[in-house]
């Protein structure tokens, strides 16, 4: 039901210690489209996605078991003898809150490629007003570079952060709630972008707003208490959900 | 009716209570205040009476430094530049071994080795500054002879080195406070780029730590300026205008404390050239604090 697959979760499971946090999940992330995982907090949808770039390695005593391939690779991410920083470099991350860093827009955004060892200044020149212009962010900051990325305002932060994790052209796009922080207006501006990023990469996206997933994504999963409940393509899950937890979810009875 | 009353009087007296106990704690605070600005007017007060009989000029321009002299000669270069070497040679210790120290143990360190290495960095701290000074005479500079034959047995290059070792513990602990405060999501935007934890360290949390960074090495300054007992023991005590740190030499703190301990008829010039060289002492410290200042201000981080 699902086109090409770029990642897919296959019996995946995930530990804090010794809590399950998440217990066989199955999901494909189609490519080129926007999946979204819905469910109410402490679901597990933030750990299954902080996953596909293995963030969760950055804390003792976190533990996967199972698999989330990429492809056309073919290969396990999560592989112990995986490198999770290789994992990183395709697979890039958004935020819940924009987290630029303590240097100037430029140099926020040519961050990824010096990461990488790019030193030439013709090729960051390139890449960070190419990253700008996809993030919808060059008009407002091109005659401003060099300034702090903090001054810029949140909803200008976020796309900064998002043109970030575009300047080292990820294969996917790994969204944490990126407009939770944010007013309805750059929240507008921020879903818009989300929805065009699909034809260059392929997305997935976590929110707690049901009509954010409705808006932005081509397939929705909704989880609940660590489980998968439902998966499929958006336009049917809000229409007509096969499962009643679903149902009794997207239609407000519960979280 | 009668506990009606009984109770505004309580009131009141509670009143006068509270006034009482605020008015201890002002004093208190202000204590520190009065100190300070009791310090600045008696240096100010007897720097006055000293620059009655020397001249500014000739203060900041003589090379010689000979109070104790028939013909005594006031220029504070010889004892200013012995105290830049020494602090210069202590920060090119301290800078670089605490910054790692710190990104060490803020960034790479198990919780374990952490909780072991900060005790002994604290023990660094508490050992006292003259048992540094005779570390520095009868250990340092020996090693140091090893390499450098010619080095005279005092010398300024192994107390700077000693002063070094002794703020370490400064640099690195509030370095590290101030790398830890920077939040785990700006980290989290850096290895979501594919960074490693050094380039993490070096490109995001430590320019993010920036003006706690800049307050240690501003401590650092003010310790290694304000140092006595390792440069008095080690450094030679002859004032000796020279940028070299081979060279013996004597500092301004290290003049203050020899001529302080000699009997010297009060009122006398040199009497009172301790108070120009300990203003001159706060002065620096002045100046550091200011610089320190504006660079936070200038790099202030705002997450």
């Amino acid at each position: 039901m699902v086109g090409p697959v770029k990642a897919e979760a296959r019996n995946f499971n995930f530990y804090y210690g010794q809590t399950q946090a998440l217990k066989n999940i199955n999901l494909p992330v189609a490519e080129h489209k926007v999946t979204a995982l819905i469910g109410p907090s402490g679901c597990g949808k933030s750990t299954l996605l902080r996953s596909f770039n293995r963030m969760h390695d950055l804390y003792p005593g976190n533990r996967y078991e199972g698999e989330i391939m990429l492809y056309p690779d073919n290969v396990n991410m999560i592989a112990p003898k995986v490198d999770p920083i290789e994992v990183r470099m395709r697979v890039a991350m958004v935020f819940q809150k924009p987290n630029p860093f303590p240097k100037s827009v430029y140099e926020n955004v040519a961050y990824g490629l010096r990461v990488r060892g790019e030193k030439r200044k013709s090729v960051l020149d390139d890449r960070v007003e190419q990253a700008l212009r996809n993030a919808a962010l060059w008009d407002e900051v091109k005659d401003r570079l060099n300034d702090l990325a903090f001054n810029l305002s949140g909803g200008q932060q976020q796309r900064l952060c998002i043109a970030r994790a575009l300047a080292a052209d990820p294969e996917i796009l790994l969204f944490d709630e990126p407009t939770s922080a944010l007013d309805p207006i750059a929240t507008a501006s921020i879903e818009e972008l989300v929805a065009e990023l699909r034809q260059k990469v392929t997305i997935l996206i976590v929110t707690h707003n049901m009509q954010q997933a409705a808006r932005v994504s081509d397939y929705t999963a909704f989880m609940y208490l660590g489980e998968l409940v439902e998966f499929g393509p958006t336009d049917e899950l809000f229409v007509k959900p096969k499962k009643k937890q679903t149902e009794d979810y997207i239609t407000g009875r519960f979280g | 009716m009668d506990v009606r009353s009984n109770r505004l009087a309580e009131k009141r007296l509670r009143k006068i209570k509270e006034r009482l106990i605020e008015f201890v704690l002002f004093l208190a605070a202000l204590s520190a205040v009065a100190t300070t600005t009791a310090i600045v007017v008696i240096l100010l007060y007897e720097a006055a009476g000293f620059f009655e009989h020397v001249s500014l000029v000739e203060f900041l321009t003589n090379t010689q430094w000979t109070p104790m002299f028939e013909n005594p000669q006031y220029g504070i270069l010889p004892l200013l530049a012995g105290t830049l070497v020494t602090t210069g040679v202590a920060l090119a210790v301290a800078v670089p071994v605490g910054l790692i120290t710190a990104i060490y143990l803020s960034e790479f360190a198990p919780h374990k080795v952490r909780e072991t290495v900060k005790p002994f960095l604290e023990l660094l701290e508490g050992v006292p500054t003259v048992v540094y000074g005779y570390f520095a005479l009868l250990f340092v500079t020996p090693i140091l002879q090893i390499f450098m034959p010619d080095l005279p047995g005092f010398n300024m290059l192994g107390p700077g080195i000693v002063i070094g070792i002794m703020i370490i513990p400064y640099v690195s602990s509030v370095s590290e406070d101030a790398m830890r405060a920077v939040p785990m999501s700006l980290r989290e935007g850096s290895y979501a780029m594919g960074a490693t934890r050094f380039q993490t360290a070096v490109n995001v949390v430590l320019p993010a730590a920036f003006s706690g960074v800049m307050a240690a090495f501003i401590l650092g300054i003010s310790r290694a300026v304000g140092e006595t007992m390792v440069v008095a023991v080690a450094a030679g005590q002859q004032p000796n205008f020279t940028w070299d740190p081979r060279e013996p030499a004597a500092t301004i703190t290290a003049y203050i404390v020899q001529v302080a301990m000699g009997d010297l008829p009060h009122g006398s010039i040199a009497y009172q050239s301790i108070f120009a060289a300990g203003l001159v002492l706060v002065l620096m410290t002045l100046v550091f604090n200011v610089i320190g200042h504006l660079l936070r201000r200038r790099f202030r981080e705002a997450y």
